[in-house]
C-alpha cells in the first residue's frame, strides 16, 4: 500500500523526488524544496491519494549537516485512512521555503510557529510573524546551539527586584 | 408596545431635520457624523478565555470584521525541555499541556514512544487505558460542557457538570493518587492496577450517568437562550474545516467522519461497540450535540471494556524499559541493574522517525518523535488540536458579534496550556 504512494510521487515528479523510507510501517518521501506547492497540490488532488487533511508541520535542527534544517510534512488522508510523512532539506544560507497555505489553511498557524521556533521563512505566507516569542526576541529557540535555560533574558528585566546585598 | 409601534422606526430620518444633518455631514466644513474601524483588544486577562488568550478584534458596531489572535502568553518550551529529559522523565511534562485531560495526554505520549520501541501492551494493560481514557473524555466533556455553558450565561449547568466530574475526579485519586495532574501512564503500560472497589464504584456511576447527560438536556436542549446563542453561530462548512485541520468533535460537527479511534483502532476500541455521532450543520450547537453523544458512547465503552476486562499483567515484561518493581530491586541482582540504567541513563530506542495520534477529547492529539538511537529524544513536536483550532478562528469569528466571541473559542475547548505548550 505505501510503496504505492511514494512510486506515484516518483512518476509525477521524477526530478523533485530523492527518496522513500518506511519506518514503523510509516512512510516518508523526501523531496526538493523546489517544487513543493505542486507536489502538495497533486497530493491533495489526486483521487487516489486524497491527502486533505494537513496535520502538522514541524522543522529538525541538524547543526552538523551541509543541509542543516528539515521541514516535515505530516499529511493524512481522511477517506482511505492514510497518512504520509514529506519532507524536505534547507540549507541554512537559504533556509526559505514556498508556503503551503493555498494548498492547506491550516499550514497559516502551523508555519508561523516553525518561523518562529527554528527560523525557517516561508515564501508568499500571508501573515508571516513570531507566534509565541515577543516580536523583538532574538534568535530562534529550537535551534540546538539555542540554550535550553535562555540567554539570561530575565535578567534584563528592570521590574524584577533585586537581591539585596545581605550586611 | 402597540403593533403598529413595533414596525416603525421611532424617527423617520426622512425628515427634514435629520436629511440637513446628514448632508451636513457629507460636506467638509460640518462634522457631524464620523466613522472609524474600533480596534478592541480581548485578554490576556478575561474569565472566559479559558487560560491567557488575547485577541484583537476589528470591529464595525458590534460585528467582527477581523479578529487576530495572539498566543504565548503560556509558551513554556516545553518541546526544547523534552530534548533534555529522557523518555520516561518526559511523561510528567505532557500532564501540563491540557491539564483538564492530563491522562489523554500521557496515553497520547507512551503510545508514540511505544510505537518507536516497537513495543506491545499485554491485553488488561490495553482495557484498563481505554477505560481511563474514556473517563477522562467524560472529564473533558463534562468541564467543557460547564464552562461552555458559564460562560454563555447559565450557571446551574456549571454545579451539575462538576458534580459528576467530581466522582470521576474521586476515582482517579484512588487509582493513582492525584486528581488533576495524574502521571499515570507508563511506558509498557500502566502504574496501577483497577482495584474492585474502583471498579464496584465505576459501574455505579456508569449506572446513573446516562440520566445525568438526560438531566444537562433538560436545561440546554429547547432552552431558548442557549440554541440562540449557539444555533448558526460560528458555523464551518466540511471542506473549510478539513482545510484549516481540525480534528475531534469541532470537525465531526460539520459532518466529516473521522475519529482515530475508528480510523486506526488502537488499545481496546477496536473490540468494543460503538458509534462515532456527527452533526450536520457545523454550528456551535451541533458541537455540543456531538459531545453530549460522545458521552455517552464513552460510558458504552467503559461498560463493555469492565465486562470483558481480562486477567492478568498491566505492564509489559520488557526489562529494558520498564522498571522492575521495587521488591525486585531489592532482592534481585539483574533488577537492581535494569532500575539502575533506566534511572540514570534510560534506555536507547533504535533511530528513527514517529507519528502517532490519538483521539483527544479536544481533538487529534499526536506526538512527533525524532530519534538518533540516545536516551532523550533528538526532537519532539507535539501537535495540539486546540493550536491548529486557533488557526481557524479568524475564518469563523467574522461577520458574528462580539459577544459570540466567547461561544467561539468555548466550542473549540480550547485549553492554553496544550494550545501555547
Amino acid at each position: 500500500m505505501n510503496s504505492e504512494i511514494d512510486q506515484r510521487i516518483q512518476q509525477k515528479f521524477p526530478g523533485e523526488f530523492i527518496g522513500a523510507k518506511e519506518f514503523r510501517n510509516e512512510l516518508t518521501v523526501t523531496i526538493k524544496p523546489e517544487r513543493l506547492v505542486e507536489i502538495a497540490r497533486f497530493l491533495r488532488d489526486d483521487p487516489t491519494l486524497e491527502f486533505d487533511h494537513l496535520s502538522d508541520i514541524y522543522s529538525v535542527d541538524y547543526p552538523g549537516r551541509e543541509e542543516r534544517f528539515d521541514v516535515v510534512y505530516l499529511l493524512n488522508s481522511i477517506r482511505f485512512h492514510r497518512r504520509i510523512r514529506l519532507k524536505a532539506a534547507l540549507r541554512e544560507d537559504r533556509c526559505e521555503i514556498d508556503s503551503v497555505y493555498p494548498v492547506w489553511r491550516a499550514a497559516g498557524f502551523l508555519e508561523r510557529e516553525v518561523y518562529d521556533l527554528m527560523g525557517i521563512r516561508f515564501r508568499n505566507h500571508p501573515d508571516l510573524r513570531r507566534i509565541f516569542m515577543p516580536d523583538d526576541f532574538e534568535g530562534y529557540p529550537l535551534r540546538k546551539e539555542f540554550p535550553t535555560e535562555g540567554k539570561g533574558w530575565r535578567n534584563t528585566f528592570d521590574f524584577l527586584p533585586t537581591e539585596e546585598p545581605q550586611t | 408596545m402597540e403593533p403598529d409601534m413595533r414596525q416603525k422606526p421611532p424617527v423617520d430620518l426622512n425628515e427634514a431635520p435629520f436629511r440637513e444633518a446628514s448632508a451636513a455631514a457629507d460636506s467638509e466644513d460640518l462634522p457631524f457624523r464620523r466613522s472609524e474601524d474600533l480596534l478592541l483588544n480581548m485578554g490576556p486577562q478575561h474569565p472566559a478565555t479559558h487560560g491567557v488568550l488575547r485577541v484583537v478584534l476589528e470591529l464595525e458596531g458590534e460585528k467582527i470584521v477581523k479578529a487576530t489572535p495572539d498566543l504565548g502568553y503560556l509558551h513554556r518550551g516545553v518541546e526544547k525541555l523534552c530534548e533534555g529529559l529522557t523518555y520516561q522523565q518526559i511523561i510528567p511534562h505532557t500532564d501540563r499541556l491540557d491539564y483538564i485531560c492530563s491522562m489523554t495526554n500521557n496515553f497520547a505520549y507512551v503510545r508514540a514512544v511505544e510505537k518507536l520501541l516497537g513495543v506491545s501492551i499485554p491485553e488488561r494493560g490495553e482495557y484498563v487505558r481505554t477505560i481511563i481514557a474514556e473517563m477522562q473524555r467524560i472529564v473533558g466533556h463534562l468541564f467543557w460542557l460547564g464552562t461552555q455553558a458559564l460562560d454563555i450565561g447559565a450557571m446551574t449547568i456549571f454545579f451539575w457538570t462538576f458534580r459528576e466530574r467530581e466522582v470521576l475526579l474521586d476515582l482517579f485519586e484512588e487509582i493513582c493518587g492525584a486528581r488533576l495532574t495524574m502521571n499515570y501512564f507508563r511506558i509498557g503500560g500502566v502504574n496501577g492496577d483497577l482495584t474492585p472497589d474502583v471498579i464496584t464504584k465505576l459501574r455505579k456511576f456508569l449506572m446513573v450517568f446516562p440520566s445525568k447527560i438526560e438531566e444537562y438536556d433538560t436545561l440546554l436542549k429547547n432552552n431558548r437562550i442557549w440554541v440562540s446563542r449557539t444555533r448558526n453561530i460560528a458555523v464551518i462548512s466540511a471542506e473549510d474545516a478539513v482545510s484549516f485541520g481540525l480534528t475531534g468533535p469541532t470537525l465531526r460537527g460539520s459532518g466529516v467522519q473521522y475519529d482515530i479511534r475508528k480510523a486506526e483502532p488502537y488499545a481496546a476500541y477496536g473490540k468494543v461497540e460503538w458509534e462515532v455521532p456527527l452533526g450536520t450543520r457545523g454550528d456551535t450547537y451541533d458541537r455540543y450535540w456531538v459531545r453530549m453523544q460522545e458521552m455517552k458512547q464513552s460510558a458504552r465503552i467503559i461498560t463493555q471494556c469492565l465486562d470483558q476486562l481480562p486477567e492478568g499483567p498491566i505492564l509489559t515484561d520488557v526489562p529494558q524499559v520498564v522498571a522492575p518493581p521495587k521488591e525486585n530491586v531489592m532482592q534481585d541482582m539483574q533488577s537492581l541493574i535494569h532500575h539502575f540504567i533506566i534511572f540514570t541513563e534510560g534506555f536507547r530506542p533504535p533511530a528513527g522517525e514517529v507519528y502517532c495520534a490519538t483521539e483527544a477529547p479536544k481533538g487529534e492529539l499526536g506526538f512527533s518523535i525524532v530519534s538518533d538511537g540516545g536516551p532523550k529524544p533528538y526532537r519532539l513536536k507535539i501537535r495540539s488540536p486546540s493550536f491548529v483550532h486557533m488557526g481557524a478562528f479568524d475564518h469563523m469569528a467574522r461577520g458574528y458579534m462580539i459577544a459570540d466571541i466567547v461561544t467561539i473559542f468555548g466550542s473549540y475547548d480550547i485549553v492554553m496550556g496544550e494550545c501555547d505548550r
